[in-house]
């Protein structure tokens, strides 16, 4: 259970790329997690309300979007995505696949903010 | 208020990452074979270290190891024993081993004087998968009495692994072990990885484990 380690990691990149907007509050977190990742979207969700609690990133929405794994096979020549994490074989084919393309994702994809419209005002005053 | 979105694009291990890139690169210049060594708790992963450190040794090969725990540092005793530098990583709690820790723990160690260096990781199957360590070689280990099926269960570690080791093969017959299975399961895994069948108490399968090394260091050398 390393979710609190990973939410602690989204929390201090999301706070460090925010920086630019002063006075943002931040609505939604976007991630992109491989189906390889060994992270469980439960145990982060679970986690995030508890590591934002103080931060820019209090009452946040976190949305998770799963990666598939991908892997190339080369018989077929082509990428192709695994029916189960219990078997790396093609599944058009058959054959065994050991070149993976996709699925270790572990990624902020993008950050939704508020930003408050007197902010120029402020910086003049 | 005004909405925005802004793109990251960023690796939610990026720090880690990039540490672990630094240390490999510090690895490579110093010519020294850096392997991560990965298993449930009770796998066998200091004995079999031990058993690794001492015959390494013994053939004239320079090792050391950092090992990692919750709490205790009894396996780094145990480790010392062989006579190898060797130094706890005591992870308060943390249920895996991240960059930032080994590069700590390596200050003062010169690594252009060691052959290998081994990385003993927290007793976990799940967690030190997400986190390099800037190793050349992961390795997965895999005990005879825990069931042939847990490569299935934990595809993540065993994927993410270069080489498997099966431990405590002395006790395979009496615990009904499969062997078959065991290595067919590896495969549909993580297919063609290479497999070592060994036990740290009676030392089969250490010379291929050796010369499996050997041969890694001649390679990551040239």
């Amino acid at each position: 259970m390393h979710e609190l380690s990973i939410v602690s990691s989204i929390v201090d990149c999301v706070v460090e790329s925010i920086a630019a907007y002063p006075g943002a509050k931040v609505k939604e977190v976007r991630l992109r997690v491989g189906a390889l990742s060994s992270v469980v979207e439960d145990s982060l969700q679970f986690c995030y309300g508890i590591a934002t609690e103080g931060t820019a990133l209090q009452e946040s929405k976190l949305v998770v979007t799963v990666i598939p794994v991908v892997m190339h096979c080369e018989p077929c020549d082509a990428d192709v995505e695994l029916a189960s994490l219990q078997s790396f074989r093609c599944p058009r084919c058959g054959e065994s696949v050991a070149d993976l393309r996709q699925g270790r994702e572990l990624e902020i994809e993008s950050v939704e903010i508020e930003e408050p419209e007197d902010g120029k005002i402020g910086e003049q005053g | 208020m005004t909405t925005r979105i802004v793109e990251l694009r960023q690796g939610i291990l990026k720090k880690n990452d990039e540490l672990a890139r630094e240390l490999r690169g510090r690895f490579t210049t110093a010519g020294v074979l850096v392997l991560n060594l990965v298993s449930s708790p009770g796998t066998g992963k200091t004995a079999f270290l031990e058993r690794t450190l001492k015959d390494l040794r013994e053939s004239g090969a320079r090792v050391a190891a950092l090992v990692g725990d919750l709490e205790t540092d009894n396996d780094a005793r145990r480790l010392a024993a062989s006579g190898a530098p060797v130094r706890q990583i005591n992870t308060h709690g943390i249920c895996h081993l991240e960059a930032e820790m080994v590069s700590k723990h390596l200050e003062g160690w010169e690594l252009g004087a060691l052959d290998f260096l081994f990385i003993e990781n927290v007793g976990n199957l799940v967690c030190p998968s997400s986190y390099d360590l800037g190793e050349k070689i992961r390795v997965a280990l895999l005990s005879v009495t825990e069931g042939e099926d847990k490569p299935l269960k934990y595809p993540t570690l065993f994927n993410s692994a270069d080489a498997a080791v099966l431990t405590k093969m002395d006790i395979a017959e009496p615990c009904g072990f499969d062997r078959e299975l065991a290595l067919k399961n590896i495969n549909e895994i993580r297919p063609g990885m290479k497999v070592f069948e060994t036990s740290a108490k009676t030392g089969v399968g250490m010379v291929e484990w050796l010369g499996y090394l050997k041969g890694q260091l001649s390679a990551a050398r040239c």
